[in-house]
């Protein structure tokens, strides 16, 4: 297939599926392995030549038929979709919708992969005091202009140890919605060792979203997630974090965990959460460079096939009735974001910032620390310059990055993490390759998952085009 | 058809004209949060 039309669709096999998905409109097909090989010459134009290549494979009338059914998906605009420009939003100037606040530049674990340098973040332990988390709720207020929705995460460190902080903020917030019209979706990411009956009330009676961190087996747990004084944590967070979802009748709530070179194994991490009471799960990658805990390519293969496991689990326990929600194989393929945000993807540096404990204000929570990026504070707003920056992280969105113009998953996956390829590159248009990796294999599951569902839902149960060997 | 089954209902071309109402979360990646790709969410306005 000539180059310009293989960048418009891609085809790949997975839980004994072949699947197809044109790039440009977002439509997935389910297809036979006769189309899978007719998708490596078909250009849209040249049936004879697809004839010509396969007859001594396939009958020419099966190919005929094939090709014909491809024709109508073109007519459709669900094949070769024509290629999407970059929307005026962008020439605009962005609208601040998400702050992160640092509430405690300290935390009461040593997990030993953590990017915040076990809270530090390269500079003092430090708590956030009212005075600058209040200016903060004062500022994205001001800088959201007439978007009504706008979100606050309690990060850290650890947050429940600047308890006063979250809960002067909270009261804040709701106080300046009541002024304002506006509406206020706060998180709290906690690793759970200072959960108990009086935060855990709070937070519920004030309707926090809790993202809580955990790595799943407890040895796994235990081996990164130690706390200040080496001891192991896994007993203690899992406790207080059972209490907390019952008391929040599961809701309203994500268990997190990240994977290491140390447990590429991860759905046994996975299934332990789930077999521990959880059903909102995530696992992540784990982002280090020159760490013996961080990912390299040669790792790849296993961790590819540690997905594969992963997703016959998933609908495994779907098909038992003990289905889990997962979130990177959560994906509605028919009413997913718009093409303005899934070009634009997480927003830092222009909709998104993080505010350090001292005021300062940074693209986002993995920038704070990295003095180029500092961009101003809540008090003062923007430094003199900064703008330059914010533009260049707006400007930052998937056409703009070389790697990704090409790539077919850039509509899902939004040009990955500006943090880590500044990390890796120095540059935030230049993605980080791992990272790169692992997303589209991700994506092939979701993709995949989505697929054997609707079909299961539209009954073709035992729909398997062809014998795949994989 | 025969040889193909669509899965969804593709909205990418029917909005690639819109700014977007800009009403949905943004998505971090990091793994530090619950890493929210742009894939994984859901448009607000079809909420
Ligand atoms: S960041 Fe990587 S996976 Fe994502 S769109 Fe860009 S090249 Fe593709
Ligand atoms: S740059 Fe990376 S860590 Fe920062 S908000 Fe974006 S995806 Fe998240």
């Amino acid at each position: 297939m000539n180059n310009e039309m293989s960048t418009k669709i891609h085809k790949f096999v997975q839980n004994g599926m072949y699947i197809l998905l044109d790039v440009n409109s977002g439509a997935v097909h389910v297809i036979d392995k006769m189309i899978y090989d007719i998708m490596d010459i078909f250009n849209g134009k040249n049936d004879n030549e697809v004839i010509n290549n396969l007859k001594s494979q396939y009958a020419e009338n099966d190919l005929k038929e094939a090709l014909d059914e491809l024709h109508i998906l073109m007519d459709k605009n669900q094949l070769f979709a024509p290629d999407i420009d970059v929307p005026p939003t962008f020439k605009a100037k962005g609208l601040v919708k998400s702050l992160c606040l640092m509430t405690a530049h300290d935390c009461n674990m040593r997990c030993k992969y953590c990017f915040g340098d076990t809270g530090e973040y390269g500079g003092e332990r430090q708590l956030m005091n009212n005075k600058v988390g209040r200016a903060a709720v004062d500022y994205i207020i001001e800088h959201s202009g007439p978007r009504k929705h706008c979100e606050i995460d309690f990060f850290g460190g650890e947050p429940l140890i600047n308890m006063p902080l979250v809960k002067d903020v909270t009261e804040y917030v709701r106080k300046r919605e009541k002024e304002t019209g506006k509406e206020f979706k706060l998180t709290l990411t906690t690793n759970g060792l200072a959960l108990n009956d009086d935060n855990i009330k709070w937070l519920n009676d004030n309707n926090i979203s809790l993202v809580l961190s955990t790595d799943g087996r407890r040895e796994t747990h235990d081996n990164m997630r130690p706390d200040c004084g080496g001891q192991p944590t896994y007993d203690k967070v899992m406790k207080n974090f059972k209490k907390c979802v019952d008391s929040r009748n599961g809701e309203n709530y994500y268990m997190r965990g990240t994977y290491t070179a140390e447990n590429l194994d991860f759905t046994k991490d996975v299934e332990a959460m789930a077999d521990a009471g959880f059903d909102i799960l995530s696992m992540e990658p784990v982002v280090l460079k020159d760490s013996p805990y961080g990912l390299t390519e040669e790792m790849l293969p296993e961790i590819f096939a540690e997905y594969d496991r992963l997703t016959d689990f998933y609908l495994k326990r779907h098909r038992e009735g003990k289905g889990f929600f997962f979130f990177h194989f959560n994906m509605d393929l028919s009413n997913g974001p718009c093409v303005a945000k899934r070009l634009a993807g997480c927003g830092a540096g222009h909709e998104y910032y993080a505010v350090a404990a001292n005021g300062d204000l940074y693209p986002c929570h993995q920038f704070v620390g990295r003095n180029k990026y500092k961009l101003g504070n809540v008090f003062d707003d923007l430094d003199e310059g900064a703008e330059d920056i914010t533009r260049y992280f707006r400007e930052s969105h998937v056409m703009n990055k070389e790697r990704c113009k090409t790539c077919w998953a850039k509509y899902f996956c939004s040009g990955g993490c500006h943090a880590n390829a500044d990390l890796f590159h120095d540059d935030i248009r230049k993605p980080y390759e791992v990272g790169c990796e692992i997303q589209k294999k991700r994506l092939e599951c979701a993709i995949a998952v989505q697929a054997v569902l609707s079909m299961e839902k539209i009954g073709k149960k035992d729909y398997k085009p062809a014998s795949v060997n994989c | 058809m025969k040889h193909i089954q669509t899965v969804n209902e593709p909205t990418l071309q029917a909005t690639k004209t819109s700014g977007g109402c800009g009403e949905c979360q943004a998505s971090c990646q990091s793994a530090c949060k619950t890493s929210c790709t742009v894939g994984n969410q859901v448009c607000e306005s079809k909420k």
